[in-house]
């Protein structure tokens, strides 16, 4: 088998990406039914968007602003005629047995993204070409029922919830990748991040991988060196978090180039990411190419934005995530290397919401990149992924300022909310968390250890002051760490003094 | 123009989940080419100075509000629903294909 080295030496690796982001409107694509997460199934569906024979679709005019937002921000064309076309399959995920999406009129094309990756050799930007930013509608749930995993696969039958069905959905799909070489998997975990930041900065989705509201289908292939053409490809998809996508990558390079090693070929398919093993598992073959029918959807009429309607929009554009990190980094006084720390992790705009509820920056950071970086790796998720938000961190950090937490039991505290004990307060409750702060019972505690350490209580008193850690330490053991330890030894230092 | 052949009925019609007999897959065959031949006369008439068109109504960007309007109800949702279980459509053995 090949190391990954000789891997990159015999084979040019060319990605391409397509991202399915979840719009975070009020209402579904095509009609006003809610488009709330969790719901009780079946509670957010209407004739439209269970299709009903006779109902008709109305288009959602933010999702249309959504969409060409995505578009100016990420520098596309914004087509002065786009259509829905209608996508033709029998599956029951879609009600209709069409998806109402767009086919060769898009609202979006030819844009680009500059995704910066800091290389051994340093940060290198890396442009990553848009062929096209297009709308949809989403699927339904199904939950296959019977058979032992929970797959398709020898189930005996399936449940379905439209909740889901109708969400307006917009696709953003990359042209071929070259050139990224050895970092191919990074630059692809790194495109999906940027995306991402810029998707949350312009307000349109929640991003949420783990919900499923942003998605990424990973495709990869490799060509020998030379060869000057594009070898067969792959398409991975459930690919649901930014550490995957690298995994899946990489481990769709590993398995091509042992087949091609082997003088096989690569099928083009589906994959599936299989989070537990880090590798893909086959799918549906595409030897016969899908036939959709697309045809022009008859119900809908054709969206023709207006100059003055995108200039509007493009007025609405924030600042672009590289050039609002740049700012912050300057507001808040960064060094550079903690400022690519942050970068790298993904936090900078965790951080920035933090600051948002009051928190002070460095506080902030040194949060986020430090224990809950630290809590993210032992769990091996991405430090936005984990389950505590800014809001929750800002408190924790007044708490500390307010000296009701110590450093100590803040530690426990994030601990608390992250393995799903509650808010800050209610963890502070359950747990019974609190800063030993009476100085009555504080006093209480240091008597106690002098009278048990008279030999020590005798050192400070004759001047050897580092020998009051012990004492110090005692008065922690005796109030379970709660106490402020600076406190006690003001207090312990006064009464040997 | 080129003629329909019995396969290209039998492969839409697949496309389309119909269940058709020989005979009838030869008679669509005949039909079939004689809709695409009035389409095909519809083509010689549309000029280059003609704009494709889509939609009958000559409107664009007819959208409504992102507003919620309520749902239907569990119940009445499946209502019609040939089964259902736990509010939810409940469907037969999906084969072939891996979601
Ligand atoms: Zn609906």
């Amino acid at each position: 088998m090949l190391t990954y080295d000789e891997i990159i030496e015999k084979y040019e690796p060319a990605l391409g990406l397509e991202v399915h982001v979840e719009l975070g409107t009020k209402t579904k694509m095509f009609c006003g039914c809610p488009t709330e997460f969790g719901a009780e199934p079946n509670t957010q569906v209407c004739p439209v968007c269970l299709g009903m024979p006779g109902a008709l679709p109305f288009v959602n005019e933010r999702a249309i602003e959504s969409t060409i937002l995505i578009g100016l921000a990420l520098n596309c064309s914004i087509a002065p005629m786009s259509r829905f076309a209608r996508k033709n399959y029998f599956y029951p995920d879609m009600p209709k047995n069409f998806q109402i999406s767009q086919y060769d009129e898009p609202i979006c094309t030819d844009g680009y993204l500059d995704v910066e990756y800091e290389t051994p050799e340093g940060m290198k930007t890396f442009r990553i070409e848009i062929e096209r930013v297009h709308m949809e509608e989403d699927t339904g749930k199904s939950l296959h029922v019977g058979g032992a995993t929970g797959r398709i696969h020898g189930a005996e039958y399936s449940l379905l919830d439209y909740n889901r069905a109708g969400i307006p959905l917009v696709e953003i799909v990359t042209k071929t990748v070259l050139g990224t070489e050895r970092y191919a998997p990074q630059i692809a975990k790194a495109y999906v991040k940027e995306l991402r930041d810029i998707l949350r900065a312009l307000g349109v989705s929640d991003v949420k991988m783990e919900q499923g509201s942003l998605r990424c289908d990973a495709n990869i292939s490799l060509s020998p060196r030379g060869s000057g053409k594009l070898g067969t490809r792959s398409e991975t998809k459930n690919v649901n978090s930014l550490r995957s996508v690298e995994r899946a990558i990489t481990s769709e390079m590993h398995r091509h180039a042992q087949r091609l090693e082997a003088g096989e070929r690569v099928v083009q398919e589906t994959r599936h990411f299989q989070e537990d093993s880090g590798t893909t598992r086959s799918g549906r073959s595409k030897e016969q190419a899908e036939d959709y029918r697309y045809f022009p959807e008859p119900d809908l009429l054709p969206v023709a934005p207006s100059a003055e309607w995108i200039e509007e929009l493009r007025a609405q554009l924030p600042e672009r995530p590289s050039a609002h990190r740049a700012r912050l980094q300057q507001l808040w006084q960064v060094p550079d290397k903690e400022m690519a720390a942050m970068i790298n992790a993904g936090v900078v705009g965790i951080v920035e919401e933090t600051v948002a509820q009051g928190a002070d920056p460095t506080k902030a950071r040194t949060w986020w990149l430090g224990e809950i970086s630290r809590l993210a790796n032992e769990r091996e998720v991405e430090v936005a992924e984990m389950p505590i938000t800014p809001k929750d961190v800002a408190e924790i950090i007044a708490l500390v300022a307010a000296g009701e937490l110590t450093d100590k039991l803040a530690r426990q505290v994030v601990e608390g909310v992250i393995a799903g004990e509650g808010k800050p307060k209610e963890v502070i409750a359950a747990r019974g968390i609190k800063v030993v702060s009476d100085e009555g019972e504080l006093v209480a505690a240091i008597e106690r250890a002098i009278a048990a350490q008279p030999e020590t209580a005798q050192k400070v008193r004759d001047g050897n002051i580092p020998a009051a850690g012990a004492l110090i330490g005692a008065v922690m053991k005796d109030t379970k760490g709660q106490a402020d330890a600076a406190r006690v030894r003001e207090l312990l230092l006064g009464l040997l003094a | 123009m080129s003629r329909i052949s019995n396969e290209e009925v039998a492969r839409i019609a697949h496309l389309a989940r119909l269940e058709l007999s020989a005979t009838e897959i030869a008679e669509l065959a005949g039909e079939m080419e004689a809709i695409l031949g009035a389409v095909a006369r519809v083509q010689e008439a549309a000029k280059s100075d003609v704009v494709p068109t889509s939609h009958p109504l000559a409107l664009v960007n007819v959208t409504r509000p992102d507003v919620v309007r309520p749902s239907l109800t569990p119940e009445s949702a499946l209502s019609g629903a040939p089964a259902s279980e736990e509010d939810r459509f409940r469907v037969p053995q999906i084969l072939g294909e891996e979601a």
